[in-house]
């Protein structure tokens, strides 16, 4: 009998109630209202979905190294620029992860990196547009615990 | 107050507890880095326990995989370049580098990392690359050898392999006396130990492709080493790799470069054979 | 870490007039999070890049703000459009203050 690496993780699931009574030493977390907070600050009110695309793993191999890219649909010219687009994650010490500037000349509101999840949580983009409006996408990553030294 | 605009969450700590719990294919892709095409699966040599030998780029995750498959994204190919710098730095008493006497690695260490380990006939021992660069360093430049794991033994080692990319791994288990090395590799890596009872075996060939925890267990090649691991963010040389394996064994580590491991690299090695080197690999 | 952060970058040799083009970027840096313990207990110190920045011919393509949940060995893509061949320059800010720089050229044809 075959699974895939989801059904695998669908299988574990029962096994979720019994690893939270806590085997893993654990830092205070961000958490829900300390990255609202976060973003509030950077985009002045909440912001709307569309436009900016968050692209991760659904589930990462490594939660040390996970790759993440935002893309922001605009024509990056007059009024339809993007300014910013700051990434935090609510499930690490620290919500902040990454504030990417743009220019006219970035040509596109697009980038790429890798980041650090200390376990399953929502990573978010949000996007400030020139014109004062903001916007967001949400994806949870599952970072897993691997068998070996991981 | 604002409105609440993220849902709350769940934190999921958890992971799987089931040991091998289920199974997934190898991923049928191929992989090509710099535009030479690498071998992930080979015929396996005669005597071999699989028919078909299989990188282990083939169990991992497709972000993973890309990272490999770009010779750009790898970071692995920062140790390469560091490895390139100390290849043509003046160490020693004798006032030489590498390349006085080896010239431009990419034309004399061609092919040569897919050959080690080899018989060394002085020692009367199996040497890997890593030795062979202390030989070097104390026979012909005068300088120290490397302590194991120093930050320019593993990448001048990745240098050197990444100078075989893509040629298929094929060892002379006729040089010397190998072939008595490769036996004592076998018993070692069907031999369990630690408190957890797991020989080499356990993992690599009884439960390849199963899980274990969240990690899909590959057939244990050596042919993508040192390689960059995600996990540390750096470096792993393969001795590093077999200590940290019985680690988690709970068992004694042998020290690098020792007998035990030596004997474990040679067996290990041949296990591979056919597959492309893939040095810097990118792993979990 | 022994060898100073040494910085790659990817850019294309050349592009037309106006196209907008993919850039690479990748440092060797440990980005030690400040989150971290020694075997006796004690906190290790925070070592981050904490900016990295692109410029064309003296002006800003792209920047960003960097925090410890940036993974080890930093990696950076995004685009830039060039209108007239130049140089790209890129620095990256370490916490400690030192600023390490790589410069790429573009032709425009």
């Amino acid at each position: 009998m075959n699974f895939n690496r989801r059904q695998a993780l669908a299988l574990s699931a029962a096994a979720v109630a019994f690893a939270a009574t806590g085997l893993r030493a654990r830092t205070a977390l961000a958490g829900t209202e300390e990255t609202e907070k976060r973003i509030l600050d950077f985009a002045g009110k909440a912001p709307e979905s569309g436009k900016i695309t968050l692209t991760a793993p659904e589930i990462a191999e490594n939660g040390n190294t996970v790759p993440v890219s935002v893309k922001v649909d605009s024509a990056m010219s007059d009024d339809d620029r993007v300014v910013s687009v700051m990434i935090v994650a609510d499930g690490n010490p620290n919500p902040e992860v990454a504030t990417f500037h743009f220019t006219a000349l970035s040509g596109a509101a697009a980038a790429t990196t890798r980041i650090r999840l200390a376990q399953t949580q929502n990573v978010i983009a949000v996007a400030k547009m020139a014109d004062g409006s903001v916007f967001m996408d949400k994806k949870e990553v599952k970072v897993t615990i691997g068998g070996c030294g991981g | 107050m604002s409105k609440r605009f993220l849902a709350p969450v769940f934190a999921m700590v958890g992971g799987l507890v089931l040991a091998f719990s289920a199974n997934a294919d190898p991923v049928d892709e191929e992989l090509v880095i710099d535009d030479i095409p690498m071998v992930t699966r080979a015929a396996a040599p005669e005597g071999h326990p699989f028919d078909e030998v299989l990188s282990g780029w083939l169990f991992r995750e497709a972000e993973t995989r890309e990272t490999e498959a770009d010779s750009f994204a790898n970071p692995g190919m920062l140790a390469v370049e560091r490895g390139a710098d100390i290849w043509n730095t003046v160490e020693g008493s004798a006032g030489k580098s590498c390349a006085s006497c080896h010239d431009d690695a990419a034309t004399s260490m061609k092919s040569v990392g897919a050959q080690y380990p080899k018989w060394d006939a002085e020692a009367k021992r199996p040497i890997n690359i890593e030795l062979q660069i202390d030989k070097c360093r104390v026979e012909n430049m005068g300088a120290e050898p490397y302590k194991f794991d120093a930050e320019g033994q593993v990448a001048l080692t990745s240098y050197i392999k990444h100078q075989s990319l893509g040629t298929p791994v094929k060892m002379d288990l006729s040089d010397g006396e190998l072939q008595d090395w490769w036996e004592k590799g076998k018993e070692l890596y069907y031999t369990r130990t630690g408190q957890l009872n797991f020989a080499c075996a356990s993992c690599h060939e009884d439960s390849m492709g199963k899980y274990i925890r969240a990690d899909h267990l590959s057939q244990g090649q050596a042919n993508g080493f040192p390689t960059y691991r995600f996990n540390t963010g750096g470096m792993v040389s393969l001795h590093n790799r077999f200590r940290g394996c019985i680690r988690d064994t709970r068992a004694e580590m042998p020290k690098a470069f020792s007998d035990e491991l030596m004997a474990l690299e040679v067996y290990v090695t041949w296990r591979g054979t056919g597959l492309s080197v893939e040095t810097p690999a990118v792993r979990q | 870490m022994a060898a100073a952060p040494k910085p790659r970058v990817k850019v294309p040799k050349t592009a037309k007039a106006g196209e907008v083009v993919l850039l690479k970027t990748l440092i060797s840096h440990e980005m030690e999070s400040g989150q971290r313990k020694d075997k006796d207990g004690n906190t290790i110190p925070r070592k981050i890049i904490n900016k990295f920045s692109c410029e064309f011919n003296g002006e800003q393509v792209f920047s960003c703000d960097i925090d410890p949940a940036i993974s080890a060995n930093p990696y950076f893509e995004f685009s830039a459009k060039v209108n007239e061949s130049g140089a790209f320059k890129f620095s990256w800010v370490d916490d400690d203050g030192s600023v390490y720089t790589d410069e790429q050229k573009i032709e425009v044809k």
